[in-house]
């Protein structure tokens, strides 16, 4: 395939079936995987329409600042194309997240601010609220609230999904900004009826859910409950185990929060198992497990590896 | 009694209502009935976790890491064996 530049050549990728982790031959699991972008995760859809919107609508001008709240690969995608596209990037990340990082923030060129590990990415989106209010010429692209994030699964992941898997019955994906779900959700449940959107959300050590009062918790503008079916919530032990399977039956190697992804996916099918029923269960691979290297979970016992997490923001 | 005890895990911002317990026990055959039974033992908690009868907005309430808003809500069925989780909204990793 060719394409004119690196970011024309995002999405299109591959969904790929796991025969050895399908529990049922009428019960099959397919992973899409994301990693196949231009800089390694399903954040460059989101990037790429955020920044095109934005400049459609004025409101990124030649040499402007992007300011955004990330704790990691958003920011990655975004330092990139900010780079390509001549703006200068400065990224508020959460100190517990992984140094890969932060190196590769600063490989592409992006200004890192760091937000405290108590609170997590609660505190990395305070933080740069108020920065943003102290700069009111840097335009904070806010991922967060940000209709152009879920469009981007609206027109690009969801069709992507529907034209390789005709039979789908469940989508799977993790929730975090929560666009994937809202985009990709939105776009099957007007086509596929009884389609179910399953997400699966990361569960941190306590550290991160440190708020100093209940009221200062957080729920993305973009959450629309009536989009999804169902909603799990995955520890670091699960999503360990999951992505050590991933590579030992199906030899594909994922970041942690695929792990946590392909825990709720797999506790689907067994239901479907019991039921007795047949499915096509399509989840994502968010990005591969390189940025994860340095936490050391991949070996070892899984005991060791959650004690390694412990605090960490690893999805 | 017929209705299951079962562990509830407590978030670090309402441990001061469990003495600092990170897990306690509370019995109910639904949601509702586990969460009247907390603010029993514990008194204050229930009005921590509810709002004009319904769960608080920023707070997530799991049953075997499933979130109750999708099985019921207050309504969702409580069995022995089960496990509750409370956490509070929290923005996610992206």
């Amino acid at each position: 395939m060719r394409f004119d530049s690196l970011e024309a050549s995002f999405g299109h990728t591959p969904l790929i079936g796991l025969p050895k982790l399908s529990p049922a031959p009428n019960v099959r699991l397919w992973i899409k995987m994301e990693d196949r972008n231009p800089t390694g995760s399903i954040k460059d859809r989101a990037a790429l329409w955020m920044i095109n919107a934005a400049e459609r609508d004025g409101l990124l001008k030649p040499g402007a600042t992007i300011l955004e709240p990330t704790s990691g690969n958003t920011g990655i995608s975004l330092a990139m194309l900010a780079k390509q596209r001549g703006y200068k990037m400065v990224c508020v990340m959460p100190e517990n997240t992984s140094p890969e990082r932060t190196q590769l923030l600063r490989m592409w060129g992006s200004e890192i601010i760091y937000s405290e590990a108590a609170g997590g990415s609660n505190e990395a989106v305070r933080h740069a609220k108020e920065i943003s209010a102290a700069n009111p010429d840097w335009v904070m692209l806010y991922q967060y609230g940000n209709a152009a994030n879920a469009l981007a699964h609206y027109e690009s992941t969801g069709p992507e999904i529907l034209e390789d898997l005709p039979t789908i019955t469940h989508f799977v994906a993790g929730l975090g900004t929560t666009g994937t779900l809202m985009g990709t959700g939105r776009y099957l449940r007007e086509r596929v009826p009884k389609v179910e959107i399953i997400a699966a959300e990361p569960r941190y050590g306590e550290v991160v859910y440190g708020l100093r009062n209940i009221d200062g918790g957080f729920i993305p503008e973009l959450y629309d409950e009536s989009v999804i079916t169902r909603r799990f919530s995955v520890g670091s032990h699960d999503s360990v185990r999951r992505v050590r399977e991933l590579l030992d039956h199906e030899g594909i190697f994922a970041g942690l929060s695929t792990g946590a992804i392909l825990h709720a996916a797999l506790g689907i099918a067994g239901e479907v198992v019991k039921r007795g029923e047949s499915a096509d269960i399509a989840f994502i691979l968010c990005d591969a497990g390189w940025k994860y290297l340095s936490t050391g979970i991949y070996e070892g016992s899984l005991d060791d590896a959650e004690d390694r997490l412990e605090g960490q923001l690893w999805a | 009694m017929s209705t299951p005890e079962i562990d509830i895990r407590i978030p670090t911002i309402l441990r001061p209502y469990t003495g600092g317990e990170k897990s306690v026990q509370a019995s109910g055959a639904t949601l509702s009935a586990v969460i009247e039974d907390l603010e029993r033992r514990f008194p204050g908690m229930g009005e921590r976790l509810l709002e004009d009868g319904k769960l608080r907005r920023f707070v997530n309430v799991y049953l075997n890491d499933e979130d109750v808003r999708f099985i019921g809500s207050l309504d969702a069925v409580i069995s022995s064996g089960d496990s509750l989780t409370i956490l509070p909204a929290v923005a996610g990793g992206s």
